[in-house]
């Protein structure tokens, strides 16, 4: 069981390797469209410092959306998610290996790009850290839940406004929580709370999503 | 032992695509299904796959129903349709190792002589997309060899795109799995080389 799942983890990593322009796409957005705000607002450290949480986890929920329709639909195009279907392994754990494969080349980078982001809007180490640690919990998240979206939208036409339009709602917990985090750090009111219901929405969402997702892929293929 | 299935009926909104289609494989069987463009070929093989659900009537593994023990069912069984499974990026040899047969264990080294076998030995070293289609058939095709311990081989147009000597060659793999004990359901539109076939005809009753 672990076996498949690791080829197919392989096999996905492998694919973003050799189409590196689609992998790089997503962060190269979250990379601009966070440079664009310090440049349209001009140098006023106060401002920047307070909308900087918020801008952040709105890039890299746009970021994330970008290439989630594609999460299965390639799959689906070729024929080979029909084989994955047909594996003897449980459904759930192939998914599962899909989405980690697709936070390793999406929300990993997303983490490695956020100090970078910081320095632009003059984040202190303590917020940064938050942000970060914030980051590191809530981008599985938005892999674990696009994975849902992507499944329902198999095969619809307009694939990708539709997975949009499914995720927003289920993305904003993640967005208040995310940003209020790093928002609590900075005003001394302490940022744990926001953390751990971060957590818990990972725990959750780690939990439930492989089924849904699952039980989407069935559905699109009847 | 086999595959059965009872009166399996598929609609397509209001058209009926076949209907009360029954029939029963055993050991060492071969079955043609055959009929018309749209008469629902694909359909009555992705129900016995266990990927489309029929509107009536089951499929039967064993004496179980397959949606029942469908774990089971697909170590069982091989399935190669319309669509070949293959990723354009990755070289043909990555291709069957990484996704050929999703969970069983496969090497390069297994890969690449089953990929010999059907005359693919330099095309096995590279990407798919730069593949002619009938060489990506074969490439797809070459699964059937990593999975000699499969019992049942569901084929949807196995032969379609392939020049004469390569649908001999499939015609042999074929025969050779029902020689082993082996079953067989393939759709196809040329005279398949398989002695003592039956033959199921959708579409002419109604």
């Amino acid at each position: 069981m672990l076996k498949a799942a690791c080829q197919l983890l392989q096999r996905d990593l492998l694919l973003a390797m050799r189409r590196r322009s689609d992998a790089l796409l997503p962060l190269a957005f979250f990379l601009v469209t966070t440079t664009l705000f310090p440049l349209a607002i001009g140098p006023d450290t106060k401002l920047l410092r307070s909308i900087a949480p918020g801008i952040v986890w709105v890039a890299a929920l746009l970021a994330s959306l970008l290439g989630l329709q594609r999460l299965f639909a390639d799959d689906h195009a070729d024929g080979s998610l029909e084989q994955l279907l047909l594996a003897p392994q449980p459904l759930q754990v192939l998914v599962l290996a899909k989405v980690l494969a697709h936070w390793l080349t999406s929300g990993l980078p997303l983490l490695l790009l956020a100090p970078l982001v910081a320095l632009q809007y003059g984040l202190d180490a303590q917020a940064l850290g938050v942000l970060w640690l914030g980051l590191l919990l809530g981008t599985p998240v938005l892999s674990l839940l696009g994975s849902i979206g992507a499944g329902l939208a198999l095969g619809a036409r307009g694939g990708s406004v539709l997975v949009a339009l499914i995720l927003m709602p289920l993305y904003i917990p993640l967005l208040i929580l995310g940003s209020s985090a790093v928002v609590a750090a900075g005003d001394g009111t302490g940022s744990a709370p926001h953390l751990m219901l971060l957590g818990a929405l990972l725990a959750g969402s780690l939990a439930a999503a492989p089924w849904a997702a699952a039980a989407a892929l069935r559905i699109a293929h009847e | 032992m086999g595959l059965s299935c009872h009166q399996l009926t598929c609609r397509r909104g209001r058209n009926t695509l076949f209907a009360g289609v029954s029939f029963a494989l055993q050991p060492g069987e071969a079955l043609w299904v055959q009929g018309r463009n749209g008469s629902g070929k694909t359909t009555l093989l992705r129900s016995l796959c266990g990927l489309a659900l029929p509107d009536r009537g089951a499929v039967h593994w064993d004496e179980q129903p397959i949606l029942a023990t469908r774990a089971h069912y697909h170590t069982q069984l091989l399935h190669i349709g319309h669509a070949d499974g293959l990723k354009q990026d990755l070289l043909a040899w990555e291709n069957l190792a990484l996704g050929g047969l999703p969970g069983a264990a496969c090497t390069r080294a297994d890969a690449e002589q089953a990929l010999a076998a059907f005359g693919l030995k330099a095309e096995a070293q590279r990407p798919v997309r730069l593949l002619s289609q009938g060489q990506r058939k074969r490439v797809a095709l070459a699964r059937l060899l990593l999975a000699p311990a499969r019992p049942l081989w569901i084929l949807d147009e196995p032969l379609a795109a392939l020049d004469q000597d390569t649908a001999a060659q499939v015609g042999e793999v074929l025969q050779a799995h029902c020689a082993r004990g082996g079953m067989l359901v393939l759709t196809t539109h040329q005279e398949p080389a398989l002695a003592g076939a039956r033959q199921l005809q959708l579409g002419a009753a109604c």
